[in-house]
This record gives C-alpha cells, structure tokens and sequence, in this order.
C-alpha cells in the first residue's frame, strides 16, 4: 500500500507525485504507462531498495522506511528487467539457489525448491549449464526462478514478457494465474498490451508520476482517452470490436471475442 | 557503495573559461600537477598544490561535484593513510601520501568535468593518434556513466535477492561484492559485443584517412596558462632540488609490526 507517495531522485527531480495506491494480498495487477512514467521507481519503493521521500509505503503494515531491503525481500520478490544485472553464478542451480542460501536455508530444502521452479518454468535442462550461456529468453527465465524460488509474498515483475516467445508468455501466464489462485500478489510492470488483455489483471496506469487510471482491464484498455494519454494502443481485439457496428466494446481478448463471435453466428442460423 | 563519486568525473556542459580552454593546454596544465605532486613528500607543498587548484574548480563553476569526488575519495585516501602508518612511515609522511592523493584526485577530476569527451578525442587525433584509438578511449570515457547506472542498478537486483553488502567480517564483505562486480563486468563485455558489431554494420574505419569538421586552435589565453604552467614546473624543480623545505614532523608513529 502507497500512501501521499512522492519520490524525488537525488539530483532533485520529483518522479512520483502523490501516488495513492492499495494493493491487497492475492491481487494481479498491471501497471502500465509510457517510457519514464515512473513505473520502474514506483516498483523499486516496494521493497524498500528506493524510500519515499515524502509519505509512506506500507507492506503487511510495516513502514518500509523502518526496515531493510533483505527482510523486506522476503516477502516481496522484484525480478529486474534486464536479467544480465543479476546473473553471476557458474551454473543455473548456484544461480537460482543464491538468494536460499543468503536466507539460510538448509541444503535439502534448497535442493528441494530448485528443483522444483526449474521444472515450472521448463529449465530443468539447463540446471548444470553456465546461466551466461543461455538465450536471452532463458536467462530471463532464471532470473525469474531465481526470485520465485523462495515463495515470497508479494511479486514484483518488471517487464517479464520481454524477449519471451508465444508460448513461453502463454506459460508465464498460466504460471501467473496459479501463483494468485495460492494467494501470492502479482505486480507486473509492462508494455504488453496483450499480455494484459489475455490475464485481465487490475490496470494501473502510470502517466508522468501520476496514477491517471485504476480498474479492470476491459475497461482501462478500452477506454481511447486514457490509454493514448499513457501512450499505449487498445488490444487489437479491442479495436477490430469497437470499429465493427453491433458488436461490445469491452472485448479485448481472442477468447472471449470468440464466445461473442459463437453467439452471434448461432443466433443467425 | 555509492557511485555518486563518478559525478565528479562526468564532463557537464558549462561555458566558464576552464571549459573553453584548449583540451590540450588544459591537459599539459594537469600534466604539470601531476609531475609536481609526484615531486615533493613535503605535506605543506602537497597541501599548497591540493589548496591551489580550488580557484580552477571555481572558476569552472565545478565545486559542488568536485566535492562529491572528494567525498568519494575519502575512504580511499583514509585506507591510503592507515595503510602507510601500518606499514610503519611516520605520521607526516602517511598524511603526505594520503594529501598528494587527494591532488592527484583532483587534479583529474578538474580535467574530466570541464573537458568534453570528442574535444578529447580531437586533440588526440590532432596529435596523429590512430583514429581507432581516439575511438576507443573517448567511448571508454562516454561508457563511465552508463557503468555506474548499471553498478546501481545490478547492486538493488542483488539486494533484492537478499544480499547485504556491509554485513560479516572483512574477507565476507569483500566476497559480497563478486555478486556485483561479475554481472557488471558480463554485461560490459556483452555492450562492448554490441558496439562492436553497431560500429561495423555502419561501416566503421572504411576510410583510413579521416577528416574533422572542427579543428581545435590554440588561443592566446591557452599559450599564457601553457607558459604559467611551464614556470611553476621550473619553480618547483628549483625548490626542490636547492630550497631547503621548512620541516614539519608530527612525532608520531605506530610501533612497527614487522620489519618489511
């Protein structure tokens, strides 16, 4: 939960200007806007790495001023974007296992939780191989594990479609989808229009510091004023729909298009 | 870690007379810091030299990110001074280390924040440096504020994976660095790749014999600061090898710990 959150760099430039937001555990969330909205620094304040330089930020009700980044990151995981800031071990299990070990867990468990997350997110393959060898769609896949793999509360992806191909997304989608359903809050960070409109999380739009939109993804991203205001594009589903006469304008994904599309055929028959 | 100290590195585009200086009588100028902090074990004269690049940093309008670079180079210049004294020089000459630090600190420091990098690149190519060369070293130059955007950046990834970088003893808090320096070092070297690549898909170095738009003259101000420069190196030559300096001893000094 952010609260009056306003965040200025050291250089004097204020990013983030009153954000108000309310996160409840288990909720999926998007937050979307153009390229220096602020989304990334919005993120880095929820697991302490930036403190808000006026208001507050609370996890699980605890000031994130009056803690740590490591405690904090116990409960809040933050994937990176780009996966090369983070990757240095000699193999795939030292590298996922890393943040386990600085935790103290035991060797079993740790063995355990690796094994397990590499083979969700289809890395069993490479458990012995140099993570610097990888593809870069693999690499971010374990820079994702290596985060996951401890469980934490709340999730924090920035940009975790990136460099993924189709159904690498559609996985990470329906891995997405299992991790709420156990609870755990989802936060992506995206430009992925689609991405979105296929797991209809909660959308916040970011918009030069300001949050200028919060709601559900049918109506966010159907909504031309708001989305060009975040220089974003509506769903093409969504644009195909709303340029036809007769049909619904908050459809944004193939597969509920495709119910419409049944209906309509069925009733013409 | 902070990488605040490399603000006191980057070139900012200001228009004060260090800054239209040419690149290479300002360079001769710090040359000749240089040569003359290296000269003296004397903390007074290592002191005069710290003292008197001040009114330059003024004048360049520079004080508050040379301060930054001071400040950054606190922890340096301290491990300098303990180091010595550990060692077993007396208390004056580890204080004199640490200050001729600091003027060599500050010295480059002065050079990179007003000399912008192609003014660089063209004094060096004015002095029949291969192009590739100059290339390099200006990209290298342009690259140090983009390393510590990336250091930032890969220290908040490891901390939110739970490192604590000033936690255990001293040989742990080393180590909590290679989480850091390896990534940072990879995508170095992955960016460089990159560069490479980007340089010859546009055709990099098909003509050997290149041209320049701009062509760096010498100004009388710049004669004048080369002539200065040139006197206070014959002066402090003078004084160092017929002036008797004023001797200044602090009697102190740790016991020896071993005999090196």
């Amino acid at each position: 939960m952010a609260e009056n959150l306003r965040f200025a760099y050291p250089n004097g430039i204020e990013v983030l200007h009153s954000v108000d937001l309310r996160i409840q555990d288990g909720d999926f969330i998007a937050i979307m806007g153009e390229n220096g909205a602020g989304k990334t620094t919005l993120v880095k304040t929820f697991n302490g790495l930036l403190k808000p330089t006026d208001g507050r930020v609370l996890v699980d009700d605890v000031d994130t001023r009056k803690t740590s980044v490591a405690s904090l990151a116990r409960s809040v995981g933050l994937v990176f974007q780009n996966p090369d800031h983070q990757l240095f071990c000699e193999t795939v299990r030292d590298e996922v296992s890393y943040s386990l070990r600085n935790f103290g867990y035991t060797p079993d468990v740790i063995e355990k939780r690796v094994r397990s997350i590499l083979e969700t997110l289809d890395l069993m393959p490479y458990v012995d191989s140099s993570p610097f060898m990888l593809s870069g769609g693999e690499r971010k896949r374990v820079a994702l594990a290596s985060v996951l793999v401890w469980n934490p509360k709340h999730i924090v992806l920035d940009e975790p479609t990136i460099g993924q191909d189709y159904q690498q997304k559609d996985r990470l989608r329906n891995f997405i989808v299992q991790l709420t359903a156990q609870g755990t809050t989802v936060i992506i960070v995206t430009h992925d229009v689609e991405f979105v409109a296929e797991c209809k999380p909660r959308v916040v739009l970011l918009s030069r510091g300001k949050i200028i939109a919060d709601g559900k993804a049918e109506e966010i991203l159907t909504d031309d004023a708001v989305t060009s205001s975040a220089s974003l594009l509506r769903p093409q589903i969504s644009i195909l729909f709303s340029s036809l006469a007769g049909l619904p304008h908050d459809v944004i994904d193939v597969y509920s298009a495709r119910v419409v599309v049944n209906k309509m055929i069925r009733g013409r028959k | 870690m902070s990488t605040r100290i490399f603000e006191g590195f980057k070139f900012a585009k200001l228009h004060t007379p260090i800054h239209t200086m040419d690149p290479r009588a300002k360079f001769l100028m710090i040359m000749v810091v240089f040569a003359v902090s290296l000269m003296f074990t004397n903390v007074l004269i290592l002191a005069v030299i710290l003292v008197a690049q001040i009114p330059l940093i003024y004048l360049g309008k520079s004080m508050k990110r040379w301060a930054g670079s001071m400040k950054g180079g606190l922890l340096l210049a301290s491990l300098i001074f303990v180091m010595n004294l550990v060692t077993g020089s007396s208390f004056t000459y580890s204080l004199a280390m640490t200050v001729r630090f600091l003027a060599l600190l500050s010295s480059f420091s002065i050079f990179f924040m007003t000399t912008s990098p192609d003014d660089l690149g063209l004094a060096l190519q004015q002095a029949h440096v291969p192009y590739t060369l100059c290339f390099t070293f200006t990209t290298a130059v342009r690259l140090v504020p983009t390393m510590a955007v990336d250091a930032q950046t890969v220290i908040d990834a490891q901390k939110s994976r739970g490192l604590e970088l000033d936690k255990g003893n001293l040989f742990k808090r080393i180590r909590n660095y290679i989480p850091i320096l390896i990534p940072l070092i990879v995508s170095a070297i992955r960016r460089s790749i990159e560069l490479a690549e980007a340089l010859e898909s546009r055709a990099f170095g098909v003509t050997s014999k290149r041209q320049s738009l701009i062509v760096l003259q010498m100004k009388r101000s710049d004669y004048l600061a080369m002539a200065v420069s040139g006197l206070l190196l014959f002066l402090a030559l003078w004084v160092s090898l017929y002036v008797q300096l004023p001797s200044f001893e602090i009697p102190f000094q740790l016991p020896r710990l071993w005999q090196i």
